[in-house]
């Protein structure tokens, strides 16, 4: 049996964990530059607002319905999503982290117990020692315990768990359940499958094996067994290595000038270059981009990327500054509103098999004790305390987080204040 | 440390050695001595973590800061830091960090003839009976308190 634990409204039970009087009353949580709703407790859905809405186009309901809203923070939902996933980890002897607020348990072997008490010892230990509500799903496959989840949490009655073991208590439930909300089916594949008129997880269930093959690939024929309860995808217990590594921002405010963007797109540049020394890797090529803001009609509109090869595959700060200043010059044309700048690197390798070239110029071996020295120190002191000149100190471009909670368990000067 | 198997070469094997964990180890004396060898030396233990001692539960544990003086009289003053653990069971006469009426409050917690009393430990202030109209909610337990001197 796997299980998937989720937790609900996470990012919103977040900042109701250090202010308990929100519990009840609608929170919401915007993206970053505070730009639109990602994350709405249940009470917000009620007032009718919708995921991704613009935060300027529902002010009014905001006003009115007296909703708490906050700027994302993800240094503290980080650290709260870090405590669940140990917390679960006691509960099973593999754990998947699926995404900041779900993972799925392998409970193979635990059919002996009463398995829907082991269920609610993990919902009632997660919400008192953590203070994060959560809900479990429990079927054969994870595929099953994604809708068992969905339908735990759906219905008020079930208490946040909820347990599909037989084949009759499963097709009721994927009677019930959209095709459309099935793990692994997106919404290209659910559009499809909606013209042959399969509507339900059990309409598609039901569905030719072979037809599945042919118009939905290996993939729909796995989603297909797993639903009827033969497991075939396998717990990830060690994430993969990122193939690619992305960084980039919108601006709090829209820059035009070369300067500000060059501060920007090198920090990018020295994040991602920090990020592959985490999994010791190293990247060979780079993409910078720019564009100015689409939805402003009334403005000039550019948009334009570019492929940089670095002669040998680096994973230093400085080099890939360089590289990257090289990139934003041959992108950047005066005369625009830019809105947001971000830096790619792909074709990772790791830092073992570095292939170096016969016209290399660059201390290698220099460069890597250098950044070794920078990763001590900024872990030590804290992030980009230490910093490559380029990175700059005046963030012209930085996030706009108005409504930003204070860093409660991460930051000694932000902990919780409590009146005796 | 780890060793890798990198070549193997006529016979000859080199091997990389694997940096990524390293294990604090204490230091005593200087390495080089002329004089009799320490007497203590076989008795050097790794230090003490204070995080270990005073964090049970890191999970279920954070840190909150005092404000105010109804607990003086058990030595917990403005800015003391108290560890609090969410996962343990209130206990009668126990300190905790309470939720009431929309703010936080450290109390200690009594329980007599069914009822629930928050005590405070400063002769200035009255203790709070605890009813069903109240918002209540008891969030974590102290367990240390931490006092700048």
């Amino acid at each position: 049996m796997y299980a998937l634990v989720d937790c609900n409204n996470f990012y919103a039970s977040c900042e109701r964990l250090f202010q308990p009087a929100l519990i009840g009353k609608p929170v919401i949580v915007l993206s970053n530059n505070d730009g639109c709703v990602i994350a709405r407790s249940n009470e917000a859905k009620l007032l009718g607002i919708r995921m991704g809405a613009p935060a300027f186009e529902i002010k009014d309901v905001i006003l009115k319905n007296n909703v708490a809203v906050f700027s994302s923070n993800y240094v503290l939902y980080g650290d709260i999503s870090r405590r669940v996933m140990n917390t679960l980890s006691q509960f099973a002897p593999e754990i998947e982290i699926y995404s900041i607020d779900e993972a799925f348990l392998n409970l193979s072997g635990f059919d002996i117990y009463d398995i829907e008490a082991y269920a609610r010892k993990i919902v009632y230990t997660t919400t008192k020692n953590i203070g994060i509500p959560v809900s479990v799903g429990i079927a054969p496959t994870k595929t099953l315990a994604k809708v068992a989840n969905k339908i735990a949490k759906k219905n008020q009655d079930k208490k946040g768990v909820f347990i599909l073991n037989d084949k009759t208590s499963i097709n009721k439930a994927l009677e019930e359940f959209s095709v459309s909300d099935v793990w692994g089916i997106g919404r290209q594949y659910s559009k499809f499958l909606n013209k042959y008129n399969i509507f339900t997880a059990l309409d598609f269930v039901n569905t030719n094996k072979e037809w599945i093959r042919k118009n939905m690939s290996i993939v729909g024929v796995r989603t297909m067994e797993e639903l009827q309860g033969n497991p075939c995808i396998e717990m990830e217990t060690t994430p993969p290595d990122k193939k690619a590594i992305c960084t980039s921002r919108s601006f709090g405010t829209m820059q035009s000038e070369y300067e500000p963007i060059a501060e920007a797109v090198a920090q990018f540049a020295a994040t991602c270059a920090a990020k592959l020394r985490k999994q010791k890797s190293c990247a060979a090529m780079m993409i910078v981009f720019i564009h100015t803001n689409q939805f402003r009609k009334d403005l000039k509109q550019y948009a334009k990327n570019i492929v940089v090869s670095l002669p040998v595959a680096s994973n230093s700060s400085m080099e890939l500054i360089k590289y990257a200043e090289i990139g934003l010059k041959a992108i950047y044309k005066k005369g625009f509103q830019y809105k947001k700048a971000g830096v790619i690197v792909s074709d990772i390798i790791s830092e073992n098999n570095l292939q170096t070239s016969l016209f290399d110029e660059v201390n290698r071996d220099n460069q890597k004790k250098v950044m070794q020295v920078l990763d001590k120190l900024n872990s030590k002191m804290g992030r980009d305390k230490v910093r490559i000149a380029q990175q700059g100190f005046s963030r012209k471009w930085k996030l706009r987080q108005e409504k930003l909670s204070p860093c409660y368990t991460t930051n000694i000067n932000d902990i919780l204040i409590v009146k005796t | 440390m780890k060793a890798n198997k990198a070549k193997s070469n006529q016979g000859l094997q080199f091997y990389k050695t694997d940096i990524s964990k390293t294990t604090k180890v204490a230091l005593v004396g200087s390495p080089i001595h002329a004089g009799f060898p320490s007497p203590a030396e076989d008795y050097v233990d790794l230090s003490i973590d204070l995080n270990k001692e005073l964090i049970k539960n890191p999970s279920s544990t954070f840190l909150a800061r005092v404000k105010g003086l109804s607990m003086k009289d058990v030595g917990i003053h403005e800015n003391d830091i108290l560890v609090v653990d969410k996962s343990l069971e209130a206990f009668n006469k126990c300190i905790a960090v309470c939720f009431i009426d929309g703010e936080f409050t450290l109390k200690k917690i009594k329980v007599e003839r069914k009822c629930l009393y928050l005590m405070p430990a400063n002769e200035d202030f009255k203790p709070i009976k605890v009813t069903e109209l109240n918002d209540f909610q008891i969030w974590g337990i102290v367990t240390y308190i931490i006092k700048k001197i």
